[in-house]
């Protein structure tokens, strides 16, 4: 059971990713990420994440997503390209990252002590989660409010039109 | 039942596709968007080690690479607003000066 699970939603989840590299419509790309967000939600459920699985669908496959479909509709983004650039990208950053995969992947096989997961495993509780979270990093929890402000601000005062001031300059 | 170091290659896995992705693409929003799916691979691998040592703190600190993304995500979009109000494109290669 808990492997049919692991495997649907590994193989999703890494459809979802290989089909946002080959498609060449942005928003073909960010309904795949979509598909990859909302397929780790599902494996972070497995792992016994509950509250993260939650955040992922809200935060991630929501929010995020949301802005970045609505981004790529308001600039009214058209296929991508083949420049030189590309080509030159392609042809060193493949075997690039195939080194790096190779690399991290000899680490994780390497690696002794791993436990298994199983589905009777307990999960984390919302509960726990937030005992620790607001007792030992309240701190870090309250600065990170201010920088969701500061991104906010910072956000309205890019995206915002100058037009007002272009004119008034004049 | 299923060993955790497979959580830990798929998260690999999903990195270096980000990687891939981040070099190949020539669309300013599909390469912000290879940074996201980056993200989400080193959250996964997070999670993993916090089911591993029984750590709490492990999944409080992917929700906070999640708060982090989404400040990112927001101004990331808006300097790409910006960007697109000047240069009318979104092709990296022809965003080649930092001057407006």
């Amino acid at each position: 059971m808990y492997l049919t699970l692991f495997i649907v939603f590994a193989g999703l989840c890494l459809a979802g990713a290989v089909n946002l590299l080959l498609q060449r419509h942005p928003i073909n790309s960010a309904l795949s990420l979509i598909v990859v967000m909302t397929s780790l939600a599902v494996l972070y459920l497995l792992l016994g994440a509950e509250f993260l699985a939650a955040a992922q669908v809200i935060v991630y496959a929501g929010a995020i997503m949301v802005l970045f479909t609505f981004v790529v509709m308001l600039l009214n983004a058209g296929r991508e390209e083949r420049t030189l650039g590309s080509r030159a990208a392609k042809a060193v950053g493949f075997p690039a990252v195939v080194v790096m995969l190779a690399l991290i992947a000899t680490v994780i096989v390497k690696a002794t002590g791993l436990h298994a997961a199983t589905l009777s495993d307990g999960i984390t509780s919302t509960v726990d989660l937030s005992r620790v979270l607001f007792r030992e990093l309240l701190l870090p929890f309250e600065v990170t409010s201010v920088l969701v402000l500061v991104a906010i601000l910072g956000a309205v005062a890019l995206a915002r039109s100058t037009e007002g001031e272009r004119t008034g300059g004049k | 039942m299923i060993p955790l170091s497979w959580y830990l290659l798929l998260s690999a896995v999903l990195f270096c596709l980000g990687v891939a992705g981040f070099l190949i693409k020539r669309n300013l929003i599909t390469v912000f968007m290879s940074i996201e799916l980056m993200l989400n691979a080193v959250n996964l691998s997070f999670v993993t080690f916090a089911h591993q040592w029984h750590a709490v703190k492990g999944q409080i600190f992917v929700f906070f690479v999640m708060m982090v993304a989404a400040a990112e995500a927001a101004v990331g979009l808006a300097i790409i607003i910006a960007v697109f109000r000047v240069r009318q494109t979104l092709a990296v290669d022809r965003i080649d000066l930092m001057k407006l």
